[in-house]
C-alpha cells in the first residue's frame, strides 16, 4: 500500500509541523489555526485507519465546535487587538526537557517493543466493514452506561460553563 | 515497507503527545495551554484507534469517542474559567497567577 | 731521757704522744671566748691567755721530751749499729750529721764516736766553693767502717680515719717530728706574747672579744697545721689560717681600706691555693692514692714517683708558697695586711702564718728535693723566686713612710731568704732562719706597736722622730731586734743568715747557686740600710708628732692607763702611707686628759715585757745552731748545731745525708765559712754606715729624685710597688672584668631579655593570631557561614516557590519523566 504510506507520511508531516507551530507561534490566533490543521490531520489518519465515523465526529466536534470555542475565548481574552505578548514563560526549558525525555522514552520503548510490526490489515478489514454500525452497536449495548454518563457530563459541563461565565 | 506499520501511528502519537506536553508546561497563555491539552488528547486518540485497528476491536473507537466528548466538555469549562480569570485580572498570562508565591 | 729503746723502737714521751691536745685546747678556747666572752667584757682575754699559756707550757714540755726522744733514737740506732753493721742502713737511708757537715773529727753525734769521714770529703767544702757535697764520701767510709750508727728519728704519728670512700681513706691525724716540735714552741711563744701585748694594745676595742677569739682560732689552726699528718689536713688548716688572717686584718672593717686589705689578702692567697690543690691532687695520684705526708715523701725519695709528677706538683705547690709566704709575684697582699692591729701583724704576718708556706715546703721536702732537683747543678724555681723576693722586698722597704710597711717588706724579703735557702738545699738554714726571724721580727713589730700606741700613728715621717728620748726601752729592744735582723755578730740573725749564704755558696753542683750568694749579700746590705733609715726616722731627730689629723680636741697622747679605764671605741686605722686619725678622736673625747698636749710616754709593762723577752731571744736564739766547722771547729761538739741535731728530720721521708736519691744528689749541710761570715757582717756594717751618712749626717745627694729624672723614675717605680697592684687590679682583673661584665650585660640584654621579650611578643602575636585568624575567621566564619548557608539555602529554595502552578507541574512532570527514564533504561 504505497499510497497509504505516502498519504500517511504527508499528512503526518503536516501534523507534526502544525503541532510544533501551535506551541511556538507568537500569535494565539495563528496557533488556533495551526491547531485546526492538526485536528484535520488527525481526522485524515482516522480514515487511514478505517474509522470514518470517528473521522467525521472529529471534524464536527473538534474543528467545528472546539476550535470555534477556543477562538471565541481568544477573542474575548485579548487585552488589545493584535498585540503580541511573549507566550513562552521563563521556565520553558523544564518543559522542553520533559518533552524531549518523554519522547525519547516513548520512542525507544515503542521501537523496542513493536519494531517493524505491520498494521494488521485483516483486522483493519474487519474494522472497515462498517465503522459507524459497529460503533453504534457497541455504544448502545456494551457501553451504554458510559454513554449516558458522558451525556450527563456534557450537560454538567454546559451548565457549569454557563454558570461560570455568566456576568452578574 | 509496503504496509502501514503500527509504529508509524504510535510514533506520530508520541510526537504529538510530547509537543503537547511542552505546550502545557511552557506556554504562558492559558488558551494556548488548553490548545496543547487538545493536542495531547488527540495524540491519545490516535493511539487508541491505531491499537483498535491493529487488534480488530471496536473498543478503541468507542473509547476515542468518549475522549472526544470529554475533551469538548473540558474545553468548555476550561474556557469559562479562563474568561473568569480574564475578567478578574484583565490578562490571561499564567505567569501572573502567582498568588501562592512563597 | 725517758727510757731506752727496746729493739729499735723508741718510746716517745707522754706529751709527745698527746701533742694533738694543743690545737684542740686553742680551738676550745676559741669556742669558749665566742660563747661567753661578751659577758666577761674586759676579762674575755683571760680565756685566751690561760689557754695559750697552757699550750706554751705544753709545748715546752714537748720540746723537752723531744730532746729525750732524739737522744733515745740515737741510742737505739747506736746499739743496733754496734750489734749489726747493716742495721743503720736498714733502719733508714739517713746518714749522720757528719757527712753533710763534713766536720773533720768527732762531730758525730753526742752519743758516740762514729765514723770519721775521709779527709777528701772535707777539703773542698772548707774552701767555700761548691763542693761535691753530693759525692758520697761517707758511704764509702760507712761501708768501710762498718760499725757506724746511722739513726732515724721516727716521727710520732697518730691518725683516725674520718671516712672511707672505696679504697681511699680520709684521715685526721697528728705528725710530730722535729720541725713540728720546733714550730709548736715558736707559735705558742709568739702567740702568748701577742696575747699579753694585745690586752694592752686593743684594750677598749669595739670588738675585744672577737679579736681574742680569732687569736685563739688562729693559734689552733696554725698549731694544727704544723702537726698535719696528711695533705688534706694541711690544705684545710692552711685555708683556716687564711680565714683567720682575713678576719683579723679586717678587724676594723668599718673603714673601707681595712676590709679591702682583708679581701686582698684572702683573694691573693686564694690564687695561690689553686696551686696547692692541684699539687696535692697530683701527688695523691702519683703516690698511689694516698694523702699521707710521710708516705708521699718516702715514695718521692725512693724514686717511686715519676720525676715529672714531682716537678709539676712542686711548681704548683710553689704557687701556693708564693701567695701565702708573700713571695714575688703574689706578695702584694702582705703590706696591705698591715691594716690590721699590730699584734696581729706581729703574730700572723711576721712570725707564723706567712711562714706556713716555708713550712709546707720544708714538710714536703722530699717532693721538692726530687722534683726540682735541688741538689743538682741547675738553678731551680724555688731559689729563683726566693732570690727575687729578697731583693724586691728590700727595695720597696726604702720608700715607705709607714713603719709597719717597712717591717712588712722586710718580712717579705726575709721570707725570700727562707725560700731561697730551701731552694739551694739548705733546709736547716731555712728553718733556723724561720726560728730566729720569728723572734726578732715579732719584736720589731711589737716595738713599732709600742711606738704607735704612744703617738697614735704609724707614719714615721709625719708623726714620729726623736722617739728615743720618750721611749728608751722600746728604743733599745728595737735596736737589738734590728741588729739581729741585719745580721750583726753575735745576734741571732747573723747565724741564720750566714748559714743561708754559706749554703748558697757551697751547695748545689758546680757553684750553680753562687748567684744566690750575691743576692743574699746584696739583700743584707739593703736590709741594713733601710732598717737604719727606719730607726732614724722613728727614733732620732726632731719629734714631729703632736698634731692630729681631724679633731683638734685630741690630746697628743695620754697615758696608757687611761685608755684601759675608758671604754673607747676605736683604734687608729692604718691605711697605706696616710696618717688617718682615728677613732682616736673618740678616744680623746672620752679621755680625761683630752686637751692636754703631752709628749709620748713609754708604754706599760704588758707591752714592754714581751718586747724584752723577744729582744732577749733575738740575742741568744742564734746560739742554737752554732756550727763547729771551718773557723769554728773549736766549738764544742755538744753545743754545736743543736738546732739541726734536734729538729732536722731523719727518716725515709727526708732526703738522705748519705745516699744519693733518684736525682743523684745527696742532701748536705753547709759548713761555716769565715769569709762569708766576715763579708756579710761587713756588708751589714756598710749598709748601716751608708744609711747613717745619708740620714744622720745628711750627706750624699739629697733631693736627687727632684733633680734627676732617672732617679725620680726609679723612686716612682718603687713607690708604686713595681706597679704590681696596678697590674693585678687594673690590667688583669680590669681586663677580665670589663669584657666579662660587658659580655654578661650583652647576654642579659639580648639573650635573656630577648627570651623574655620573645616570650612576651610571642604570646601577644599568638594571641592576636588566634583572635584574628581562628576566632574571627574560623569560628565566627563558621558561625556566620552556617547562617549564610541557611539564608542562601533558603533563598535558593525560595525561588522555587513561585506560586505558579504551571511551574510546579513542569517540575513535577520533569521529575516523573526522569524517573520513568530511570525505570525504563535501568530496569
Amino acid at each position: 500500500m504505497v499510497a497509504q504510506n505516502i498519504f500517511f507520511y504527508a499528512i503526518a508531516a503536516v501534523m507534526v509541523f502544525s503541532a510544533i507551530r501551535v506551541v511556538t507561534c507568537k500569535n494565539v490566533v495563528h496557533a488556533a489555526m495551526y491547531l485546526v490543521l492538526v485536528l484535520a490531520g488527525v481526522a485524515a489518519q482516522y480514515i487511514l485507519l478505517a474509522s470514518e465515523f470517528l473521522a467525521a465526529t472529529q471534524v464536527l466536534v473538534y474543528i467545528g465546535a472546539i476550535v470555534v470555542l477556543v477562538l471565541f475565548g481568544v477573542m474575548l481574552t485579548r487585552a488589545k487587538l493584535g498585540e503580541d505578548v511573549n507566550l513562552t514563560n521563563d521556565y520553558w526549558y523544564v518543559g522542553a526537557f520533559t518533552a524531549v525525555i518523554l519522547f525519547v522514552l516513548l520512542a525507544t520503548s515503542l521501537l523496542d517493543h513493536y519494531g517493524d510490526e505491520p498494521l494488521d490489515q485483516a483486522n483493519a478489514e474487519t474494522q472497515l466493514a462498517n465503522n459507524t454500525e459497529q460503533v453504534a452497536d457497541a455504544l448502545f449495548s456494551a457501553y451504554v452506561v458510559p454513554f449516558q454518563a458522558v451525556s450527563v457530563l456534557l450537560l454538567v459541563a454546559l451548565v457549569g460553563a454557563i454558570a461560570l461565565a455568566r456576568r452578574d | 515497507m509496503d504496509d502501514l506499520m503500527l509504529n508509524q501511528f504510535l510514533l506520530l502519537s508520541a510526537i504529538l503527545f510530547s509537543v503537547g506536553v511542552y505546550g502545557v508546561l511552557a506556554k504562558r497563555n492559558a488558551v494556548v495551554v488548553l490548545m496543547s491539552i487538545e493536542l495531547i488528547l488527540n495524540a491519545v486518540n490516535i493511539n487508541l484507534i491505531a491499537f483498535g485497528a491493529h487488534n480488530g476491536t471496536i473498543v478503541g473507537s468507542v473509547f476515542a469517542l468518549f475522549v472526544i466528548a470529554v475533551a469538548a466538555a473540558e474545553v468548555g469549562v476550561g474556557l469559562a474559567i479562563v474568561l473568569l480569570i480574564y475578567r478578574n485580572r484583565k490578562s490571561v498570562d499564567l505567569d501572573e497567577v502567582a498568588q501562592m508565591r512563597g | 731521757m725517758f727510757g731506752a729503746a727496746a729493739a729499735g723502737a723508741v718510746e716517745p714521751g707522754f706529751l709527745l704522744e698527746n701533742a694533738y691536745v694543743v690545737p684542740l685546747v686553742m680551738a676550745a678556747s676559741f669556742a669558749l671566748t665566742l660563747a661567753v666572752g661578751k659577758r666577761l667584757g674586759k676579762h674575755a682575754s683571760w680565756i685566751g691567755l690561760v689557754s695559750i699559756g697552757f699550750c706554751f707550757l705544753f709545748a715546752v714540755g714537748v720540746n723537752v721530751q723531744w730532746y729525750g726522744y732524739v737522744h733515745d733514737s740515737e741510742h737505739a740506732a747506736e746499739s743496733h749499729a754496734d750489734e749489726d753493721g747493716d742495721h743503720g742502713e736498714e733502719s733508714g737511708d739517713e746518714a749522720e750529721d757528719e757527712t753533710s757537715a763534713a766536720d773533720v773529727d768527732g762531730s758525730v753525734g753526742e752519743e758516740g764516736a762514729l765514723v770519721v769521714p775521709a779527709a777528701d770529703t772535707v777539703g773542698p767544702m772548707v774552701d767555700g766553693e761548691s763542693a761535691s757535697a753530693r759525692a758520697p764520701p761517707v758511704v764509702t767510709a760507712e761501708e768501710g767502717e762498718g760499725g757506724y750508727a746511722d739513726y732515724t728519728i721516727e716521727p710520732i704519728t697518730k691518725s683516725v680515719t674520718w671516712w672511707t670512700n672505696g679504697t681511699v681513706q680520709f684521715e685526721v691525724g697528728m705528725l710530730l717530728d722535729g720541725m713540728a716540735v720546733m714550730m709548736l714552741f715558736v707559735v705558742t711563744l709568739i702567740s702568748l706574747l701577742v696575747h699579753v701585748f694585745s690586752t694592752d694594745y686593743v684594750a677598749g676595742d669595739r670588738r675585744y672579744t672577737h679579736y681574742f677569739a680569732f687569736l685563739s682560732l688562729f693559734s689552733a689552726a696554725m698549731l694544727g697545721f704544723v702537726m698535719s699528718q696528711n695533705t688534706l689536713q694541711l690544705i684545710t688548716l692552711w685555708e683556716l689560717v687564711g680565714v683567720c688572717s682575713f678576719a683579723l686584718i679586717g678587724h676594723w672593717w668599718e673603714e673601707k681600706p681595712n676590709s679591702d686589705a682583708a679581701l686582698k689578702a684572702f683573694l691573693t692567697n686564694r690564687v695561690g691555693d689553686v696551686g696547692l690543690l692541684v699539687g696535692v691532687i697530683i701527688l695523691f695520684f702519683a703516690a698511689g692514692q694516698t694523702f699521707d705526708i710521710i708516705e708521699i715523701n718516702t715514695l718521692a725519695n725512693a724514686g717511686d714517683i715519676t720525676h715529672t709528677a714531682l716537678l709539676v706538683s712542686s711548681l704548683c705547690l710553689l704557687a701556693a708558697v708564693m701567695s701565702k709566704s708573700g713571695q714575688f709575684i703574689l706578695h702584694t697582699w702582705l703590706p696591705d695586711a698591715m691594716a690590721g692591729p699590730t699584734p696581729v701583724s706581729a703574730l700572723i704576718h711576721a712570725a707564723t702564718m706567712v711562714v706556713a708556706g716555708v713550712y709546707m715546703v720544708a714538710r714536703m721536702y722530699g717532693v721538692f728535693w726530687n722534683g726540682l732537683v735541688i741538689g743538682g747543678s741547675s738553678i731551680n724555681a724555688l731559689a729563683v723566686v726566693g732570690g727575687i723576693t729578697v731583693l724586691g722586698g728590700a727595695g720597696l722597704a726604702f720608700v715607705q713612710s709607714d713603719i709597719k710597711k717597712v717591717l712588712a717588706y722586710s718580712t717579705v724579703s726575709q721570707l725570700g731568704y727562707m725560700v731561697m735557702a730551701l731552694g739551694v738545699g739548705a733546709w736547716t738554714a731555712a728553718l733556723f732562719h724561720l726560728f730566729t726571724h720569728a723572734f726578732f721580727k715579732a719584736g720589731l713589730f711589737l716595738g713599732s706597736g709600742s711606738v704607735a700606741h704612744a703617738v697614735h700613728s704609724f707614719d714615721m715621717k709625719k708623726d714620729m722622730g726623736g722617739m728615743k728620748q720618750f721611749m728608751p726601752k722600746t728604743f733599745w729592744t728595737f735596736i737589738i731586734c734590728t741588729a739581729a735582723l741585719i745580721g750583726i755578730f753575735p745576734f741571732a740573725g747573723f747565724w741564720s743568715k750566714d748559714e743561708i749564704l754559706a749554703g748558697a755558696s757551697q751547695l748545689g753542683g758546680d757553684g750553680s747557686y753562687t748567684a744566690f750568694l750575691v743576692v743574699g749579700s746584696l739583700g743584707a746590705l739593703m736590709t741594713a740600710a733601710y732598717m737604719t733609715r727606719c730607726i732614724y726616722l722613728t727614733f732620732f731627730g726632731e719629734f714631729r708628732g703632736g698634731h692630729h689629723g681631724l679633731d683638734s680636741a685630741g690630746a697628743e697622747d695620754h697615758p696608757i692607763e687611761d685608755v684601759l679605764e675608758s671604754d673607747d671605741s676605736g683604734h687608729p686605722v692604718h691605711a697605706d702611707q696616710v696618717v688617718v686619725s682615728h677613732g682616736d678622736d673618740l678616744e680623746a673625747a672620752h679621755d680625761p686628759h683630752a686637751g692636754e698636749h703631752g709628749d709620748p710616754h713609754e708604754s706599760g709593762p704588758r707591752i714592754l715585757v714581751p718586747l724584752y723577752i723577744l729582744a732577749g731571744l733575738a740575742v741568744v736564739a742564734g746560739f742554737a745552731n752554732i756550727p763547729n766547722s771551718g773557723a769554728l771547729s773549736w766549738w764544742p761538739e755538744s753545743l754545736a748545731l743543736v738546732f739541726e741535731h734536734l729538729f732536722e728530720p731523719r727518716g725515709a721521708y727526708f732526703p738522705s745525708l748519705t745516699e744519693a736519691g733518684p736525682t743523684g744528689a745527696v742532701f748536705a749541710h753547709p759548713k761555716f765559712d769565715i769569709a762569708i761570715a766576715l763579708s756579710s757582717t761587713l756588708l751589714g756594717v756598710l749598709g748601716i754606715g751608708l744609711a747613717y751618712a745619708w740620714y744622720f749626717k745628711g750627706m750624699g745627694p739629697h733631693g736627687i729624685t727632684r733633680r734627676n729624672r732617672l732617679a725620680r723614675a726609679g723612686h716612682t717605680f718603687l713607690v708604686n710597688k713595681y706597679y704590681f697592684d696596678h697590674l693585678y687590679t687594673g690590667v688583669i682583673a680590669g681586663g677580665v672584668k670589663g669584657p666579662v661584665a660587658r659580655a654578661a650585660n650583652w647576654f642579659n640584654k639580648h639573650i635573656l631579655d630577648g627570651i623574655v621579650d620573645g616570650a612576651g611578643k610571642g604570646a601577644v602575636t599568638s594571641g592576636r593570631f588566634v583572635y584574628d585568624t581562628i576566632d574571627q575567621k574560623l569560628v565566627d566564619g563558621a558561625v556566620n557561614g552556617s547562617g549564610y548557608a541557611a539564608e542562601g539555602g533558603g533563598q535558593v529554595f525560595r525561588t522555587m516557590q513561585t506560586g505558579k502552578v504551571q511551574q510546579y507541574g513542569a517540575i513535577l512532570f520533569a521529575a516523573t519523566v526522569v524517573l520513568a527514564g530511570v525505570f525504563i533504561v535501568v530496569i
